[in-house]
């Protein structure tokens, strides 16, 4: 009776103190020894031996630490431990007591053993909980990442969908002549279409007095190239910087960039170039998009259209309505190339045919992220970029 | 260029609703870029003055007494100067909401005391009726409207605004625009009659025309009319002239501008007896001969430009502006009215150097047929006699060199049209398209027909022309979606594209943030830089640039990227780390300059965003040439850096970029305190690099040949030593390394340390390495790393003068 007092006053000692309780720890084990010893020099019955369990269990409980659990395992399942030297006292008993006494003492050791590691772990996990935690919601330390620029991000997602359709990419001069820019594309000397392309000359005036030089204001010129140093079959989308003579606001840049495309050979017709730019959409923008083409005018190209895809989104019905103008947004002009041009670089009209488009980027880019102003693009405000 | 239904309908019925037109318009290449709707002046009439008397306590102010049409006469104050007895005007009463032009609001009108006299109404401005923002006096109607009648009858109209391509000048005017929607909508067009009776005296007995140089001029008609009387122009000119745009003028100017808007030929009337013996030369000026247009702007000519003239002088730039000398004044009686066709190209370029694009040579520079000519002529003549009076001579003058060639008509087959569009389309719905369109065709073959452009179209020359006009009629839906279905050709990626992008993937991985900047620079900008006067002369320079500011192709990324960072200094916190790819241009003597590809970064600022956990010291150097390293060797690139001195950087912070050879590709270094100041970032240091891309191109693909090998990873373990080497200050710690690894069983050796303080000599530092041995084929023993260390100690005394510190 003494010792159950005794351990039912340490189990009420608070947990934070028990740290200091080794010392009064090892006075116990003794005392349980002498008790033990008192009921071993007894016959060992079931009902003993379950006695003697609900004790080790009721210690087991007490234990502060891992230190402590492991004095315990020793003391009762240690190789002179109660338990073993209870097992070990079977084969001395009388033969009718051996198996029901063995058989107690062997659940006993069981549950014993089970206990003891649960117990282990458990205050092993304790000891975790207890050496520091961590304010979870303090900022991480972060690493520097950076981001590509909106336009070169758009560029490249657009000649991916067309490379992923055979084409290539190709670049081209930013400063070019006179000869490539308008002349190959059929827009001559004094020609009122000049008017669409308000460019910046380059301050040079050759023998002839003539100023041959401009900042491009289109990637088109590359049409005339590409096609001069190679035969046909072309396919080629050619991105780049552009540049206009143009006052700036919200939806106009002087420095942009343009898309070009142009792929020629025998047999491309105009439902070619529709199934092209309608796969382009697509990909870019969703296959719930439809894409519609008007009639326009580049002097390069006949029949010329431009095309625009559904853009407004119902809030209701979820869909992209398409039966008003304001519907659609204009994203390229496009069209069959024209035979002069096609003659201008050596190739037969009659045999060869083409179709070349031509887009925005930043005009793109603008729609898919709902972007309000041009200007954001190459004022290069890290707020902006980091958008992105 | 503004299309009023009211004269619209005239020509064609309109059968859609407006916005539905302007669709199809659109869709049909005729874009129409706003339906202006004018009206909706609920309960304003049409009044009438009927006597007027001055305010007593206003001078300004008149007292107007008005019929509604509908009841007694209404006092009604009036501040315009132009109000006056027997006008009929628009009136609104109290209660009509219109545009307060105090308050800049729609609001309900109510009766008001104006200077102690209550006025019982209002007599309304273009301003009041949102028609235009003319305030100052109020809208005087025709003495033929009703009075009492809804305004909106009267004034009311429904306007098409057109964003017209360079191609389609036809739609400059109302008749063409009536064409297009005849064809659109099934409807025919009716086209005014232009016949007038005329004298028995032919004109070519009044009036002479030569035209000297008929490149510049293909045809020149004109009529005389002897007798006429110029005054006002009847109402309905005047309206209509108005309603388009046009301020009337008088009753022969007006009939010239209505006939331009109406057949789209722009037309000039001389008087006649201001002109030298009658007779009309068509010829190049002189250069330097001076001539002073209607404007009363005396201008220099050269020989590409072409004037009318008369024996003695010159009347008029062809096909731009007439001159003062023989306008038509309040006193003509007799005139000569010119319909000419100018070269296009010519007359936009003189045009274009006189700065005078007028309604004439906006038409012209387009190209109009030598066939509209006569026409336009006939009807405006018709339209001179119904509104100045006097006799017609017989017939016309007509000068038209290249009369006897016949119009070029244009083929078009089914097998074409298939060809360019990937549909078949019957030869007769073509026909009947183009038929809509005015287009007169007759059948070559069962599947082909020839085609007539009609004298009004310009545009029409070739047989994509005519599929164009066929398939924007019947609608781009009807074009069936197909895939490319030609061979793919042989896909070869530019190496330099490629380099840009995966170098743009690794700065971007290893941190740093992609800019894209404006390629024009200033001088100021450049100035900043260091650069001379002198050197900026040799820059390739914008002849028309849009500010001086940016007017230089720029030479260097510096300016830019500097710019984009000091910029985002000013404008955020935290440190930077931005790089761009772009292009300088360097002039050559010969063509297009070379545009060479540049990539260029910079960093400044705290290394870290202000954190709890982490060092506040600045972005330095080796963040960035270790940022840089890290970059190029994700794409295959080793680098070294050798102290290099460059005007933009601080002495002794600065390095050359090299690869593999030495072959130098950049630079990298801190930028120059006085530099950074001129950009206002001297409170950090700031970290700039820049490489030559087609430097590093060529020597990556000289690496290739070799490079890209899988080296075999040994599977014995590697020993560890470390060492302290002390070695004169001067030699470069890269060195040391090199000499190191050079060393057979050296797998890498990593600086560690770097010391010169205390117990180290002086001249000297201390450089410490971790150094990682390893064989291919065996486990290394003790001797084996000793050997290789008396090795490379030996190697470090010869080469250096290092020795192991003890």
């Amino acid at each position: 009776m003494t010792n159950r007092r005794l351990r039912a006053e340490r189990s009420h000692i608070p947990l934070t103190l028990r740290q200091g309780a080794a010392y009064n720890f090892a006075s116990l084990i003794l005392l349980q020894r002498i008790i033990v010893y008192q009921a071993l020099t007894q016959t060992p019955s079931a009902e003993s031996i379950s006695e003697l369990a609900s004790q080790a269990l009721a210690e087991l409980d007490a234990v502060a630490d891992a230190d402590e659990a492991e004095h315990w395992r020793v003391a009762w399942l240690g190789r002179r431990g109660e338990i073993t030297g209870l097992l070990r006292s079977i084969p001395q008993l009388e033969a009718e007591l051996r198996r029901p006494v063995g058989i107690a003492a062997n659940q006993a050791k069981n549950v014993l053993e089970e206990a003891v590691s649960r117990r282990i772990r458990e205050l092993a996990q304790a000891e975790l909980a207890a050496r520091g935690a961590l304010d979870v919601t303090l900022p991480g330390r972060s690493v520097v990442t950076g981001r590509l620029h909106p336009t070169t991000q758009i560029v490249r997602e657009v000649c991916q969908a067309f490379m992923a359709m055979g084409f290539s990419v190709v670049e081209g001069p930013e400063v070019e002549l006179d000869h490539y820019h308008f002349e190959m594309l059929n827009i001559p000397a004094g020609h009122p279409a000049r008017d669409m392309w308000n460019s910046l000359w380059v301050d040079y005036v050759n023998e002839d007095g003539q100023q041959p030089m401009l900042m491009r204001a289109h990637t088109s010129p590359m049409q005339a190239r590409v096609m001069e140093r190679q035969e046909p079959p072309v396919r080629v989308v050619v991105p780049g910087k552009c540049y206009r003579y143009e006052a700036t606001d919200a939806t106009h840049e002087w420095h942009f960039y343009q898309i070009e495309g142009l792929a020629v050979a025998e047999g491309i017709t105009f439902a070619d170039l529709k199934g092209t730019l309608y796969e382009f959409a697509r990909r870019v923008f969703g296959d719930d998009r439809q894409i519609r083409f008007r009639c326009d005018y580049f002097p390069f190209v006949e029949p010329g259209v431009d095309m625009s895809i559904s853009n407004f989104v119902d809030p209701v019905t979820g869909r992209r309505p398409i039966n008003r103008d304001e519907d659609w947004i204009e994203i390229m002009g496009a069209g069959m190339v024209h035979p002069r041009v096609l003659e201008g670089v050596g190739y037969d009209p009659q045999r060869y045919t083409g179709f070349a488009f031509g887009m925005g980027p930043e005009r793109i880019g603008m729609l898919k992220y709902g972007i309000d102003d041009i200007r954001h693009f190459y004022r290069n405000d890290v707020r902006f970029l980091r958008q992105f | 260029m503004l299309i009023p239904f009211s004269w619209l309908s005239q020509y064609v019925d309109i059968t859609l609703p407006p916005d539905e037109l302007a669709h199809r318009l659109t869709m049909g290449g005729i874009e129409v870029g706003d339906v202006i709707t004018r009206g909706g002046w609920e309960g304003c009439v049409v009044g009438y003055v009927r006597a007027t008397r001055p305010h007593p306590n206003a001078d300004t102010l008149t007292l107007c007494e008005v019929d509604p049409g509908d009841g007694p006469p209404l006092e009604v104050v009036c501040g315009a100067p132009n109000v006056a007895a027997g006008q009929k005007i628009c009136f609104a009463r109290p209660g009509v909401t219109l545009l307060n032009m105090h308050s800049g609001r729609r609001e309900e009108l109510k009766p008001a005391s104006i200077r102690g006299i209550v006025s019982e109404g209002m007599i309304c401005s273009e301003a009041e009726l949102e028609i235009s923002d003319e305030h100052e006096g109020i809208i005087v109607l025709s003495d033929d409207a009703v009075v009492g009648a809804p305004l909106d009858d009267v004034l009311g109209d429904t306007f098409l605004e057109l964003e017209l391509t360079p191609n389609r000048g036809d739609c400059l005017s109302i008749l063409g625009v009536a064409r297009e929607i005849g064809a659109l909508t099934g409807q025919q067009v009716r086209v005014p009659d232009v016949s007038y009776p005329d004298s028995n005296t032919p004109a070519s007995a009044l009036a002479r025309v030569t035209i000297a140089d008929p490149d510049l001029c293909l045809r020149y008609t004109a009529s005389v009319i002897t007798g006429i009387t110029i005054g006002p122009s009847p109402d309905w000119l005047r309206d209509r002239l108005t309603r388009a745009g046009l301020r009337p003028i008088n009753n022969v100017v007006d009939v010239t501008n209505y006939v331009m808007l109406e057949f789209n030929q722009p037309l000039h009337a001389f008087d006649l007896d201001a002109v030298t013996d009658r007779h009309v030369v068509v010829r190049r000026a002189a250069d330097g001969e001076k001539f002073t247009t209607l404007d009363d702007v005396e201008r220099t000519l050269t020989s590409d430009n072409l004037l009318i003239a008369d024996p003695a002088q010159a009347i008029g730039i062809g096909g731009v502006m007439g001159g003062a000398n023989s306008e038509i004044t309040p006193s003509t009686t007799n005139m000569l009215l010119e319909s000419a066709t100018f070269h296009n190209l010519n007359n936009r370029r003189t045009a274009t150097e006189l700065n005078l694009r007028t309604e004439a040579s906006q038409r012209f520079e387009k190209g109009l047929r030598p066939e509209l000519a006569p026409i336009a002529l006939r009807r405006a003549t018709q339209l001179i006699l119904e509104t100045a009076g006097g006799e017609a001579a017989a017939g016309i003058i007509d000068v038209f060199p290249d009369g006897d060639k016949p119009v070029a008509s244009v083929p078009l087959t089914v097998r074409r049209l298939r060809q360019v569009l990937g549909m078949d389309l019957d030869i007769g719905r073509a026909e009947s398209v183009l038929n809509s369109l005015g287009i007169a065709t007759r059948r070559s073959g069962p599947d082909s027909l020839e085609a007539e452009p009609p004298y009004w179209r310009s545009d029409i020359a070739i047989e994509e022309d005519l599929i164009e006009e066929v398939i924007r009629i019947i609608g781009y839906d009807e074009v069936p979606t197909t895939m490319l279905s030609s061979p793919i050709p042989y896909h070869r990626s530019d190496a330099m594209t490629t380099l840009k992008d995966d170098l743009r993937d690794a700065l971007a991985a290893a941190g740093m943030q992609e800019t894209i900047s404006y390629p024009l620079v200033g001088p100021d900008e450049l100035a900043k830089l260091g650069n001379r006067v002198a050197d900026y002369q040799q820059l390739l320079r914008v002849a028309n640039p849009m500010s001086a500011e940016q007017d230089v192709l720029r030479p260097t990324l510096t300016a830019s990227i500097l710019n984009t960072l000091a910029y985002n200094r000013g404008h955020n916190h935290g440190g930077f780390r931005l790089f761009e790819l772009g292009r300088a241009f360097i002039p050559q003597s010969n063509g297009l300059p070379q545009e060479r590809e540049l990539a260029a970064g910079v960093m400044c600022g705290p290394r870290h965003e202000a954190n709890w956990l982490s060092d506040t010291e600045s972005l330095d150097f080796f963040d960035l040439s270790g940022t840089l390293s890290t970059a190029l060797n994700r794409i295959g690139i080793a680098v070294s850096l050798d102290s290099q001195d460059n005007a933009l950087f601080h002495p002794g912070r600065a390095a050359g970029i090299s690869i593999a050879g030495d072959m130098g590709i950049g630079v990298i270094g801190e930028l120059h305190p006085d530099i950074a100041a001129a950009f206002d970032l001297d409170a950090e240091p700031v970290i700039y690099f820049e490489l030559r891309l087609d430097d590093l191109l060529a020597a990556q693909l000289d690496d290739d040949k070799a490079a890209s090998r899988f080296q075999s990873l040994s599977r014995f373990p590697a020993a560890n030593r470390d060492l302290a080497l002390v070695a004169p200050a001067e030699v470069p710690a890269s060195r040391v390394r090199q000499l190191i690894e050079r060393v057979r069983l050296v797998e890498r050796a990593e600086l560690f340390d770097v010391y010169d303080g205390e117990n180290v000599p002086e001249g000297t530092r201390s450089l410490a390495f971790h150094i990682r041995f390893r064989a291919a084929d065996r486990t290394l023993t003790a001797e084996d790393v000793n050997r290789a260390i008396n090795g490379l100690t030996r190697a470090l005394e010869r080469e250096v003068g290092a020795t192991v510190r003890g």
